[in-house]
């Protein structure tokens, strides 16, 4: 028996247009390890996961299970050899149930009737064992997300998964559920399993994992045991650089109320209710961060803010000006920035270029516009605002979807901060962006705040809100649970609040 | 006692006409929603439906037997299944745009092949049609036995009813085709093939359309007449979405759409005074406010009308 359940030999992936995904990276699984890769976004982790899963192929190296060259040509070659993909993106039907889920695509032993009893026992089993909690009649929409790694997890298992490649699992999940996950790892590697956990948050690579290998851009920088290194070693290593973690702010000068809601409520696309009675007032020259699980009411009170969705009840006031439902441009013209939640959804426009996305609200007003648009002069702005915001790109013909995550961001905070907003409504702002970007944009909020803006800031990050936020209040199933000052709160409460305790 | 058997008849022949209108849509419903739960849909219908009920004709005129014409139908709806699948799985073409070429295709392709075929006058050609079959003690009960008085292929398209329930709840076959309707990424990954569940549905789907159009030419007529679905296969579509992608739903759909047909022409032939032209709305009519208010929110499969690209 070797002791290596898997390796990675020396892989390489290059994609059409010569990027580089992977250069020559090789990775050793112990069984009854737990093996991280570290790296931020960009740095090929993905890649090689999609290699060792099927997706892909390599343009060359070699990975062996249980010492055995073998060549993955699908998702299903690699379960068969015993690798179960968790993704992050969950590949779960939420209109299926959870025993339909699981035993989708799986040979059944009366085929083709299906077997749903005695999978739904099966399943029971591993819930069970795992501490999960898991109904399997249940309906995956009904399910919480956390329950619904648990299903994704359990049909990795069920497939006979003997190596568990975990992809950022916890970043949906609330403390106490990562907490949950942790010990059903530990549980995993006790029983004999083998698990690759994904991730770019150190503090968690710290707390679970037995060994870490290092990617940046695309290259193994190393592979260290975990108790070998410090977290400001690990960064350092993953970032390539040193990193600041806090945020450097100077103590918040909080001025005159710029933003208050009074029991707001509004309904969800679905027509559910989704915030239920919100009041909150933010302050010029503060951030008040909101806090809470992905889908429980902060999009609709971002919409309802910016004058996007309708509210049912309630009042918003901006600056003494009760902006209830009123046009969105109306909230803008009052000096309200906003930074919306998905820069590729709702942010930019993907095909068009930098000087059209940058003049999105003033394109009306002079001097962008006398009569017809004046090109020259928005020309001249653009390429100001591509400086000033250091905004890398081949010029402002670029379409902006062309861009890099990061640089669209900053092409959004060009365009929202350029004009000093009194309020700024934030969403976010730093998803799915490199460590070098996010100290960016916090930079520039602090920046905005120090000049006196009101800022509305909603992350489902817990270290960013803590960091950033002058007061935070969590919100669960459109109510706010509290508002708590983050030199003063622990994240074992802040996690509770998140899940629904007052 | 006299009055009492007519009132009777009257109410039976009223269920018999339901029925027969309401068989032919079901059965091409079922069709569609084959497809419709793995996530393609077929605009086509319409003219599937027509290709099938000129190959029913074809066929019963050449072998001398219906079920020759229905078998004929099911064949050449077969095949333009392919070219459908092939249009919206193979070459990701619009499923719409699609959709309506087909129905102009198989406008303009029947009427020329009628007319080839059995000249101007097609009614004149010697074309043998369904029988009804009754069912022994069950087609005597009084008011519901003209239940059990119908085509036999009409018996099919109530079958095929709970089959296709049972198919798609209780068989990986049928919980294949909903997850790739659903969410053909999550299918891909679980190693099912989805353009060919997409090809399978799609190909069977528009057989059974296919028959659906010979349940016309060689059932209700015994020739065939150029355009003669007249929107039937939108009506179907309509009962698709009716019935909530459930088959026991489309029954009910199609059930009230023979129902407001079979009123209208009650109400004709008892000289109503209202124009006819506003009785003729009347099926229609009854399925538009069906779906404007009764059915609530309806939710299509999630991956319905969307090609699937890998990668």
């Amino acid at each position: 028996m070797p002791e290596n359940v898997l390796e990675m030999r020396n892989i390489t992936k290059t994609f059409p247009g010569g990027v580089i995904a992977n250069k020559d990276i090789s990775l050793e699984l112990k069984k009854g390890e737990v093996h991280t890769l570290l790296g931020e976004n960009g740095a090929g982790k993905s890649t090689i996961m999609n290699i060792l899963s099927g997706l892909y192929r390599q343009d060359s190296g070699q990975i062996l299970v249980d010492g055995k060259p073998t060549v993955f040509n699908s998702p299903k070659d690699a379960i068969k050899h015993g690798v179960g993909m968790v993704y992050q993106h969950f590949e779960l039907i939420p209109e299926l149930s959870v025993v339909e889920n699981v035993i989708l695509g799986i040979k059944q032993k009366k085929e083709p009737f299906l077997d749903l009893k005695g999978s739904e026992k099966k399943i029971l089993a591993y819930s069970d064992k795992f501490n999960m909690g898991i109904d399997p009649s249940a309906m995956v929409w009904q399910l919480s997300v956390g329950q619904q790694q648990w299903v994704e997890i359990i049909k990795a298992l069920y497939r006979g998964a003997r190596i568990l490649v975990l992809d950022e699992p916890t970043a949906v999940l609330i403390p106490q559920e990562i907490d949950q996950l942790f010990s059903m790892i530990r549980q995993f590697t006790k029983d004999g399993y083998s698990v690759i956990f994904i991730s770019h948050k150190i503090n968690e690579v710290k707390e679970i994992s037995d060994r870490v290998t290092i990617l940046r851009k695309g290259e193994k920088i190393n592979t260290v045991k975990t108790s070998d290194v410090s977290k400001p070693d690990l960064a350092e290593m993953m970032v390539g650089r040193e990193v600041i973690f806090k945020a450097f702010k100077k103590e918040a000068e909080p001025g005159e109320i710029a933003l208050a809601l009074e029991n707001v409520e509004a309904d969800n696309s679905k027509g559910l209710k989704a915030l239920k009675g919100i009041s909150l007032s933010v302050r010029k020259g503060e951030i008040l961060g909101i806090a809470g699980v992905d889908g429980n009411g902060q999009s609709e009170l971002v919409e309802v803010i910016t004058g996007l969705r309708e509210s049912t009840a309630g009042t918003v006031n901006i600056l003494g000006k009760n902006v209830t439902n009123v046009h969105p441009r109306e909230i803008l013209d009052l000096g309200v920035g906003h930074i919306p939640e998905d820069r590729q959804e709702s942010g930019l426009l993907l095909n068009m270029n930098l000087r059209e996305n940058l003049i999105l609200h003033d394109y009306h007003t002079v001097p962008h516009s006398k009569l017809f648009l004046d090109w020259k002069y928005i020309r001249k702005h653009t390429e100001k605002l591509i400086l000033d915001y250091d905004i890398r790109t081949s010029g402002s013909d670029l379409p902006a979807g062309k861009l890099s995550g990061g640089n669209q961001q900053k092409l959004i905070l060009a365009r929202e901060l350029h004009g000093n907003p009194d309020i700024l409504i934030s969403m976010h702002a730093t998803r799915g962006l490199d460590v070098g970007a996010i100290e960016y944009v916090h930079k520039n909020i602090i920046k905005q705040r120090d000049a006196g803006a009101a800022i509305l800031y909603v992350s489902t990050e817990i270290d960013e809100l803590l960091n950033l936020s002058d007061r935070i209040a969590v919100i669960h199933n459109g109510e706010i649970m509290g508002i708590v000052d983050p030199e003063n709160v622990s994240i074992k409460d802040l996690g509770l609040m998140m899940a629904g305790a007052r | 006692m006299d009055a009492g058997n007519t009132i009777l008849q009257i109410v039976s022949s009223f269920i018999e006409a339901d029925l027969r209108v309401a068989a032919p849509i079901l059965i091409a419903a079922i069709g569609i929603l084959y497809m419709e739960k793995a996530g393609v849909v077929n605009i086509g219908a319409e003219g599937t439906m027509l290709i099938g009920a000129l190959a029913g004709s074809i066929g019963a005129y050449l072998f001398q037997n219906p079920w020759m014409g229905a078998l004929l139908a099911g064949l050449v709806g077969g095949l333009v299944g392919v070219l459908f699948a092939y249009l919206v799985v193979t070459i990701k073409a619009n499923q719409i745009v699609a959709g309506i070429a087909i129905n102009i295709l198989a406008l303009g392709g029947t009427t020329t092949v009628n007319r080839i075929f059995f000249g101007l006058n097609a009614s004149s050609a010697n074309i043998p049609s369904f029988q009804k079959t009754a069912i022994p003690f069950l087609s005597d009960i009084p008011i519901f036995g003209s239940v059990f008085n119908q085509f036999g292929l009409a018996y099919a398209a109530f079958l095929l009813v709970p089959f296709t329930y049972y198919l798609m709840k209780k068989t990986t076959i049928g919980l294949k085709i909903r997850s790739v309707g659903e969410h053909p990424e999550a299918a891909d990954t679980a190693g099912i093939s989805v353009p060919r569940i997409r090809y399978g549905t799609v190909i069977i789907g528009s057989a059974i359309i296919g028959v659906a159009g010979a349940y016309l030419s060689v059932g209700l007529l015994s020739f065939f007449s150029e355009n003669m679905v007249s929107g039937r296969g939108y009506i179907a579509l309509a009962a698709v979405i009716f019935g909530k992608w459930n088959p026991y739903g489309i029954f009910i759909a199609t059930f009230l759409f023979g129902f407001g047909d079979a009123l209208q022409v009650r109400l004709q032939t008892m000289g109503s005074s209202i124009p006819y032209q506003f009785l003729l709305m009347m099926p229609y009519l009854l399925t538009v406010a069906a779906l404007a208010g009764f059915v609530g929110k309806a939710v299509a499969p999630k991956a319905s009308g969307k090609p699937y690209f890998k990668g």
